[in-house]
């Protein structure tokens, strides 16, 4: 998809009109939080199984290579292949090989947030094959045309009675009279339908949450079931994965796998948790012929050793999203690709380009809510600095903010200079607004002001306070 | 070798600021991978004896919607499995996987129970399998796949029914991992896995619509255990 993260300002405007997107965030905003902070209370041992989770990650991030070549000559040893993919077109690519090869002409598609990525939908459908989603919120977004607004549920941004008119419009061949006012209905309609996808795809595709380099296995986890009938009943089944989804052991994705259901969803654990290892056995009475796992670089392996690197720790949970009191208020959308939240904030910026995505490691408050409930300690404000400082370097922001910036580094650089301006300032400032006491507007300051009253200065300085205070015995 | 893969980890090499791994460090890693050490195991389930573990597996499942029913011994399962149905107005009408585990249980005497043993269709309302291990630590069973036990008969039934015995319950994921590890380890050394490990923790379910909890997404609407094992000492 092209991103629309450069119109971060309007699109976020537009997110906070919406009505249905309002009091969808709302549900959220009360959801989410309360559960995770449940589940968390509930394990005394959850912080030391954060910081082993961490040590996890790092230590496979530092030998990358290493887990990579290993996992590959092990899904190879069980009948699988491995396919590797710089750009999202060699991935496309390579997916569409396989299909074609099986004269395939549906696929099955479990939630695959790389999928997404590589927007391979798109692709697929204008090559003949029909890709279906799975996933219920998968499923609902692609009968709309949309993409996702949410990593780990996709469609949080509607509300029932719009899935349930896009329902009608889809599923004409269904009772016109029958009544869809409720979930359950609707979960019950997703149900039926999408069954008889899944008995006749000729493909399925998954994402992985983890590849397991001891193994040579895939690991999805999901609550609906629907990856597992994706992968098990069709002819072949397809990975999808990016570089950094290693995990060396079994023993280690159980650690990880301990943090991210209760970082996600407040869940114990998630109702599936499905390993997948090679294509089905000689013996075996179903399961796929095939196995293929797509690896997907696109410029994920430059961010190791810079400072980017800790967000390849990146586990998919959708916490910071979660806690984020910006994405609570525009939603994902208004981020404009596939990652929104400060997971996007930082992870946009490095697959589609800071031009691009400049807005985003701007469109955050810093109030660190998102690193806290990282299960990996991610530290997504100061990455979100280092993209600023590029955005800067770059001289991708705006002339007049560059400006003001340049005039507070003059004046920071020269302390005296800065006192006297600050008190000047102070002073005049505190003169205009004696009879108010405030200022609806002030010049340069419109954005400020805009929707909230400048106190004026009362009386004199901090610095000179201060000064004063120190001379006193 | 592609041309991409050798780009990508000559890349991830350049990135990291070093050349392929030297022989003691890449000894290190396989030494790592080939001796699996445990991480912290929470003690929510180790600390218990055997019958605190099937208390807490039975609570932490009944939480997430399973239902169990605990019997003493495998005669008594056919009795529990017909009132389950009849209890929730089910079909009597079940397919059984060819599990060999399932072989003891005196499946004849429920005449009214008309099973199918085999591979699971759509038309199939009601499943009954056997599983590979009870993990107490979350309420999760441990399922896995093989000529005996195909994966889509724990999908595709709308009521999943699990026979599950008293010696398979585990404290936590690892003593599951130790038990498929010493089940499925070659004389080499190296692990022959099946194709399919499922961890399932209740019923099917989805959040997708505003957030509301429904069980019954694409998966068993309904997942029933019939748990067989002696009650332990009097406490």
């Amino acid at each position: 998809m092209q991103p629309t993260s450069h119109a971060f300002a309007e699109n976020a405007h537009r997110a906070l009109a919406d009505g249905n997107l309002q009091s969808a965030l709302q549900r959220m905003r009360t959801g989410f939080p309360g559960r995770r902070a449940a589940a968390v209370a509930r394990l005394p041992e959850f912080e030391a199984l954060r910081e082993q989770a961490k040590a996890i990650k790092d230590h496979v991030l530092a030998h990358l290579d290493f887990y990579l070549e290993t996992f590959e000559q092990r899904v190879v040893a069980q009948g699988g292949a491995v396919h590797w993919c710089r750009t999202p077109e060699e991935a496309r690519a390579a997916v569409l090989d396989i299909c074609r090869r099986l004269g395939a002409r549906t696929v099955t598609k479990g939630k695959s947030m790389i999928a997404e990525e590589i927007a391979l939908n798109d692709y697929l459908e204008a090559n003949g094959v029909t890709p279906v989603e799975t996933d219920l919120g998968e499923y609902i977004i692609q009968i709309r045309k949309e993409y996702p607004s949410h990593i780990i549920a996709p469609a949080i941004h509607l509300v029932k009675q719009q899935i349930a008119q896009s329902f009608r419009e889809t599923h004409r061949e269904l009772d016109p009279g029958r009544a869809l006012d409720e979930p359950p209905a609707l979960v019950a309609e997703a149900r039926t339908v999408l069954r008889r996808k899944f008995l006749a795809a000729d493909v399925g595709i998954t994402g992985a949450n983890f590849c397991i380099a001891e193994t040579g296995s895939t690991i999805i986890v999901t609550n609906e079931g629907n990856g597992d009938l994706t992968q098990t009943l069709p002819k072949a089944h397809i990975v999808l994965a990016s570089l950094e989804k290693l995990v060396p052991t079994l023993e280690d994705v159980s650690t990880i796998l301990r943090v991210l259901a209760r970082s996600a969803t407040g869940q114990e654990f998630s109702t599936y948790t499905t390993v997948s290892t090679g294509p089905r056995r000689a013996a075996d009475d179903d399961g796929p012929s095939e196995y293929h796992v797509v690896f997907l670089d696109n410029g994920r392996s430059a961010a190791l050793g810079t400072e980017f690197q800790d967000v390849l720790r990146c586990i998919r949970c959708g916490a910071c999203m979660n806690h984020c009191p910006v994405y609570a208020n525009v939603g994902g959308h208004a981020y404009g690709w596939v990652y929104p939240g400060p997971l996007g904030a930082v992870l946009t910026p490095m697959l589609v380009g800071i031009k691009e995505a400049a807005h985003l490691p701007n469109a955050s408050t810093f109030c660190g809510r998102c690193e806290s409930v990282c299960p990996m300690k991610i530290p997504l404000p100061r990455m979100m600095r280092h993209w600023r400082e590029r955005e800067f370097t770059e001289r991708l922001s705006p002339p007049r903010y560059r400006q003001g910036l340049a005039l507070w580094a003059f004046l920071a650089r020269r302390p005296a200079l800065y006192h006297a301006a600050a008190a000047l300032g102070a002073r005049l400032l505190g003169g205009l607004g004696r009879r108010h006491g405030r200022f609806r507007s002030l010049p340069l300051a419109g954005g400020w002001t805009a929707s909230r009253d400048m106190p004026a200065p009362e009386g004199r300085s901090f610095q000179s306070l201060w000064a004063e205070r120190q001379r006193r015995p | 070798m592609s041309a991409a893969r050798e780009q990508i980890l000559g890349g991830i090499r350049q990135a990291l600021k070093r050349g392929p791994l030297g022989e003691a460090e890449r000894g290190a890693l396989i030494e790592r991978l080939a001796h699996p050490a445990r991480n912290l195991v929470p003690a929510r389930a180790q600390s218990l004896d055997d019958e605190a573990r099937l208390a807490l597996f039975i609570a932490m499942a009944e939480e997430v919607q399973t239902t169990v029913t605990r019997v003493d011994s495998p005669a008594a399962v056919p009795a529990a499995v017909a009132d389950y149905l009849s209890r929730h107005n089910l079909p009597s009408r079940l397919v059984m996987t060819p599990d060999p585990q399932l072989d003891d249980i005196p499946w004849a005497e429920r005449p009214m129970l008309e099973i199918r043993r085999g591979r699971a269709e759509d038309s199939d309302a009601v499943g009954v399998t056997a599983c590979f291990a009870g993990i107490a630590e979350t309420g999760t069973l441990m399922l896995i796949s093989g000529p005996e036990s195909p994966t889509r008969n724990n999908f595709l039934p709308d009521t999943h029914i699990v026979v599950l015995r008293g010696a398979q319950m585990v404290a936590s994921y690892e003593d599951g991992w130790a038990r498929l590890r010493e089940k499925t380890r070659r004389p080499d050394g190296s692990l022959a896995l099946p194709r399919t490990v499922n961890f399932i923790t209740g019923p099917s379910r989805t959040a997708d619509i505003e957030l509301r909890i429904e069980l019954g997404a694409h998966g068993p609407r309904r997942l029933h255990i019939v748990l067989i094992a002696d009650e332990g000492p009097a406490a």
